[in-house]
């Protein structure tokens, strides 16, 4: 098709969603669907269908709403209500208000900080399109930047679109993403390849699922443009075998972009060409370390090797390559739409745009955010959180996953950009959030995240192999009042070396939850030490 | 082809040197009589990075880099023995011999291993980690060898050898972290495996008693190295 064609399917969709009065959307998302949000869109189908509404009301299945502990959510995109908490009985009393005063039992409202100080670009159609159904992406601006870049743009000036927005890797490092893409360029070789990093394995962590459950065609326009960008002919998205939903909303879209032209070969009938893979994962968080996703796509045991020579010079198949992660490329079309300086206004000084977080834990409002870059923490946790539950108070969260930190209350107002946070210990890292109250006892939390990384620790290196395990058997001796002031000296000692000497990424940020407690809560270290003739007598 | 090689030069430990474009560090710091402790480096054998006790410190740059895999550049200054290196490669060394079940005094391979020759090189005389004591099994089913997984390191050398040189890959990994181990075909005992050709490399290349031969009694057995030399010929050849 060529991009006339696109935009007339853009413009026939409207129209039909314009003569349409009422669209009930229901969130089909992992996190709405795991409390039977499928039922109550069927129950809500078959209530319009008794009062022979179709023609007046069309339910339809949606992404992530973000508010994922008042699920299943329901919105009336006419009028704007939203419905939390809702069951498949409700849906007679849904249609029928339908156009009047909305449901006040279920009503869920949207003015609330929660939805207020968000600001939406990566998950700007989550919740609002139907991810099965490219047309509805179409008519909500999906694929526009993509004609844009390949009518208007040569790939250079797309690569300098990128580096001008200031866009860094989203998968946690921060690597500016232009920087990135010009190198790949820049590299000899006939073939090239694009791999979306979509192994998100962090604990808590659900960002990507997110994306790639409610809006896979954004992730996929963004991967064309970067094709089109560095020329590459052949990409992957490798995504963990975890996400089972988000792998078939992810096939539905591959197959519907390439019905359309807007994939496969000669897209929207220009000489360009550019093919998608998916492949999945099997199970190991180290495979989001790039070179050992790209052994795993290559059908090798899933080990991380030492770089130089990095994926952008001798990647997948000994090609260059170009690693993103699923949020970057969501980042990609919108910039390319809007402008690198639209782009560039909103966010920090060092970190653009904006960041998706999932908030877990100990956290009224759990589900999915989108904040500009800068925010400080203490908004994210206590305005569009809603703070801590059952009168409980804020003790510290975690950010980064089991390469990030926890951050204490005294530093609650630092804003969130990669530079403040590993000023904390912490790192920005991939976007889960987990929110502790003071209920937790932080060398626990250690513990566990230690015993996280010793389980996916490929066992390549020596002191990321070995050095997990025992700094998890000294955690443990803490936890259980075994350990003398020796071992806590040598968790310490152990600490610096793994850091300082392990190959990968795993290894070299593995000992940073233990740190962090360290440096913030020494005293629950202390208090659970023994004195060196008792450890010996336990031992 | 005449294919112009560059020539560089850098400083290794404030001795002025000089490497044509690819050569490693490791590599260079030999040819000029530099030590720089290695384990699972074996030359003729592709690298892979793995033990981290061949780690350098470049002046200027805060990471360290394993000296078998990063190749010269010109002008850097290559640290091969600082207070930090020498911690870190001790520390290294204890984690390793904390791993498995290293008995050297009733070892057929005592005094022939290379992990204790570099335990009394870098001066590591007790760990300060308690051992793991890990329960794991030996493989006597093949004529020959007997592959004892209490000694094994990890560091791949067989594999190496068996897929580079050998060309039967009748070595690999399963399982990770501290769970790897070493396996023949799939998993299936040595002396069953069909793929293996009996050449006796993979023994001779293991740094520790893990691989050896039958027959042989505590410090009984030395490795015959005299080929390793020709592993590097046999590489060339073969590509």
């Amino acid at each position: 098709m060529n991009p006339e064609e696109i935009q007339t399917i853009a413009a026939n969709q409207r129209k039909a969603k314009e003569q349409v009065p009422h669209h009930i959307c229901v969130c089909t998302a992992a996190a709405c669907l795991s409390v039977h949000s499928d039922e109550v869109k069927d129950a809500l189908s078959d209530e319009v269908r008794k009062r022979g509404l179709e023609k007046e009301c069309k339910v339809k299945g949606v992404g992530c709403m973000g508010l994922c502990s008042k699920g299943p959510l329901v919105s009336i995109e006419t009028d704007g209500a939203l419905y939390q908490n809702v069951t498949a009985k409700d849906a007679p009393e849904i249609v029928e208000q339908l156009g009047q005063k909305p449901v006040k039992r279920l009503k869920c409202s949207t003015k609330i900080p929660f939805f207020q100080n968000q600001k939406k670009i990566v998950l700007e159609n989550s919740g609002v399109i139907d991810p099965d159904r490219v047309e509805d992406a179409i008519a909500a601006g999906g694929y526009d930047a993509l004609i844009q870049a390949l009518t208007a743009m040569s790939p250079p000036e797309v690569i300098e679109e990128i580096f001008a927005s200031g866009l860094r890797g989203r998968g946690g490092a921060g690597y500016p993403t232009g920087l990135k893409w010009s190198t790949v360029s820049k590299a000899v070789g006939m073939h090239k390849y694009v791999i979306c990093n979509a192994d998100e394995g962090d604990p808590g962590a659900f960002m990507d699922r997110s994306v790639l459950e409610s809006d896979p065609h954004r992730v996929l326009e963004g991967m064309i443009i970067a094709a089109y960008a560095i020329g590459a002919e052949h990409g992957y998205v490798y995504v963990r075998a975890e996400y089972p939903l988000a792998i078939k909303r992810l096939r539905t879209a591959i197959r519907q972009a390439e019905r359309l032209g807007l994939l496969g070969k000669n897209i929207l009938g220009t000489p360009f060409s550019f093919h998608i893979e998916v492949r999945l994962g099997a199970g190991a968080f180290v495979c989001g370390e790039e070179t050992a996703l790209i052994a795993s796509i290559e059908g090798r045991r899933g080990s991380p090797r030492p770089r130089p020579p990095y994926p952008a010079e001798s990647g997948v198949w000994g090609r260059p390559t170009l690693i993103n992660n699923v949020e970057t490329f969501a980042n990609i079309a919108p910039i390319i739409r809007r402008g690198a300086e639209w782009f560039s206004s909103i966010g920090s000084e060092k970190s653009k745009g904006t960041k998706v977080f999932a908030l877990a834990g100990c956290i009224n409002n759990t589900g999915l955010i989108e904040v500009p870059m800068g925010i400080p923490l203490r908004e994210i946790i206590f305005d569009i959180g809603d703070g801590i539950p059952n009168g409980r108070s804020f003790k510290a969260v975690q950010t980064g996953g089991p390469s990030g930190g926890c951050i204490p209350e005294q530093h609650l107002d630092t804003p969130v950009d990669y530079e403040s946070l590993s000023k904390l210990g912490s790192i920005m890292g991939s976007g889960g959030m987990i929110v502790m109250d003071d209920t937790s006892d932080m060398v626990e939390v250690a513990r566990y995240f230690m015993e996280f990384c010793l389980s996916e620790s490929c066992g390549k290196c020596a002191p990321c192999r070995i050095g997990t395990d025992q700094m998890h058997r000294l955690l443990d001796r803490i936890v259980k009042g075994k350990a003398s002031i020796h071992d806590l000296e040598l968790l310490e000692e152990l600490c610096d070396v793994v850091r300082s000497t392990s190959l990968c990424g795993l290894g070299q940020t593995a000992p940073n939850p233990v740190l962090s407690t360290l440096r913030y809560f020494r005293g629950e270290y202390e208090s659970k030490l023994v004195d060196v003739a008792e450890a010996v007598k336990k031992a | 082809m005449s294919s112009q090689v560059r020539i560089l030069t850098f400083k290794i430990d404030d001795r002025d040197v000089s490497a044509r474009e690819g050569e490693t560090i490791l590599e260079v710091a030999r040819e000029n009589g530099i030590y720089i402790p290695t384990l699972c480096h074996l030359e003729g054998l592709s690298s892979t990075g793995a033990c981290r006790l061949c780690i350098v410190e470049i002046a200027g740059r805060p990471k360290l880099f394993p000296a078998c895999v990063t190749r010269a550049e010109e002008g850097i200054q290559v640290i091969t023995q600082s207070e930090r290196l020498t911690k870190y490669r001790r520390v290294i060394l204890e984690l390793i011999f904390s791993e498995r079940n290293h008995v050297c005094s009733v070892c057929v391979s005592n005094g022939h291993c290379e992990l204790q020759n570099l335990a009394q090189k870098l001066g590591m005389s007790h760990i300060h980690m308690r051992y793991r004591f890990p329960s794991l099994n030996v493989d006597a089913s093949h004529d020959r060898f007997i592959m004892d997984h209490n000694r094994c390191i990890l560091c791949t050398r067989c594999i190496r050898v068996c897929d580079e040189i050998e060309g039967a890959h009748t070595w690999d990994l399963m399982g990770r972290g501290v769970d790897a181990r070493i396996i023949s075909d799939l998993d299936q005992p040595w002396g069953e495996s069909e793929t293996c050709t009996g050449c006796g490399k993979c023994v001779h290349v293991c740094p520790t008693g893990a691989l050896v031969e039958k027959g042989k009694s505590a410090s009984e057995m030395a490795k015959r190295q005299q080929f390793l030399p020709y592993l590097t010929l046999m590489r060339e050849e073969k590509e």
